[in-house]
């Protein structure tokens, strides 16, 4: 049995997300083997309304490496793609370190983290390690 | 052409039957030069799961057996597909072949546009229209529902967020933005406050932003014909500017490419006008 689909955004024009977890994430996704889809910019597909987003929110679960979950919920919804709540887990590479978002892709576990309703503060991230 | 129209090409980095495995290394490489370059790249392993691809062509990369890409079998095929052998090439000499098949099946190219525009969280948006009364440049409109949406997002001010100042629920975010709320993150109890202060601040400036301005201009003008006083006029403008780039984080670029007071009164009674046929249709 096959583990959920991974997405991962490089976020190519804003620099909002550290360079180095961008890399790091990236590099251990190349080292792992694993299948996996990488856009350039979340964002972008989102405007062209890009079909292959409403692909992958019928393929089952998925795990994406990008940013907020607030905001990456409302970017599929804006591409007429609206996630599952139960089947998507997002990492975010803008205040995550390198090591836990990779510990999550690769974890057999899914943990769904989008917002249901208004987020409150208790949905919000943890702080990245120092 | 609408960027929802326009086709796009996925680059594949294919390691399954038939191909070798790329090596890590130069599979960072490439991704990385790739991504750079606007593509979205999938890479394939045997038994792996990605996402199909729609509106748009693929190249498939890889270290085929005996160096020799295989030929795709139907090119009337709604996903056109073309496989191409890297044996050898380095990730530049990648990037060039993604780059000479995007053009050839005449495929977006990408990095002409930020995507810069508001995302809207439909947890929090109440309707209420202020973005679709306050934003000048038509980015907003409703669909058959009368419900708000961004429809015009190229039509957006890079960098600017000032429409998500003036909701009073922190429901717009744009995710490329610097800081919480408006890049997505958790709303806080003390943001609202923050947000409503904002808007005050405009109430302040005389109603709204646009208003205040055209007051600002007006009365520069009339001193400008009594006093004849050109540098002083500039400089009530400049002040007014810079309050208002301050109040709403607006980039000075986007206030200085502003258009006339009269125009800015144009579209301002344009937009308002919209608003308030959405919010009258609501009602119905």
């Amino acid at each position: 049995m096959t583990g959920p689909r991974i997405l991962y955004c490089h976020c190519q024009y804003a620099q909002v997300v550290p360079p180095e977890v961008k890399e790091a994430v990236l590099r251990k996704l190349c080292e792992s083997g694993v299948a996996f889809d990488a856009v350039a910019d979340l964002c972008e597909l989102s405007a062209r309304q890009d079909p292959s987003l409403k692909r992958l929110t019928e393929g089952g679960a998925v795990k994406i490496a990008a940013c907020f979950p607030r905001a990456v919920k409302w970017l599929f919804h804006t591409a007429r793609a609206d996630l599952p709540l139960d089947g998507v887990e997002v990492l975010n590479m803008r205040v995550q370190n390198a090591e836990e978002v990779a510990a999550a892709l690769f974890s057999p576990e899914l943990k769904p983290n989008l917002p249901r309703g208004k987020a409150e503060a208790i949905d919000a991230p943890k702080a990245a390690a120092a | 052409m609408p960027l929802t129209t326009q086709t796009t090409l996925r680059v594949v980095l294919y390691e399954g039957t038939d191909a070798q495995p790329l090596d890590s290394a130069n599979t960072f490489t490439t991704l990385t030069a790739l991504l750079e370059k606007g593509f979205a790249v999938t890479r394939t392993v045997a038994g792996g799961r990605v996402a199909p691809h729609e509106r748009g062509s693929l190249l498939v990369l890889g270290k085929f057996a005996g160096g020799r890409a295989p030929v795709a079998e139907s090119d009337s095929a709604q996903t056109p597909v073309r496989f191409q052998d890297i044996t050898g090439l380095d990730a530049s000499r990648i990037v060039e072949t993604a780059e000479a098949a995007r053009s050839e099946s005449g495929a977006a190219k990408h990095g002409e546009w930020k995507p810069w525009f508001p995302v809207i969280d439909y947890d929090r948006c109440t309707n209420c229209m202020q973005c679709l009364s306050f934003c000048l440049f038509g980015v907003y409109g409703v669909d058959e529902q009368n419900r708000i949406q961004a429809q015009n997002h190229d039509n957006c001010k890079t960098n600017c967020p000032a429409c998500s100042r003036v909701c009073p629920e922190a429901a717009i975010m744009f995710p490329k933005y610097k800081a919480g709320p408006i890049n997505g993150d958790v709303v806080q109890d003390s943001d609202l406050g923050r947000e409503k202060m904002k808007v005050d601040i405009s109430a302040l400036l005389g109603g709204d932003v646009y208003s205040a301005l055209r007051q600002r201009s007006d009365a520069a003008k009339a001193r400008f014909s009594k006093e004849r006083d050109d540098k002083k006029a500039l400089q009530e403008r400049q002040k007014c500017l810079a309050k208002l780039a301050t109040a709403g984080d607006i980039p000075p670029e986007v206030l200085m490419s502003l258009p006339s007071p009269e125009e800015i009164m144009r579209r301002a009674e344009e937009a308002k006008a919209k608003a308030t046929a959405a919010l009258a249709a609501q009602s119905k």
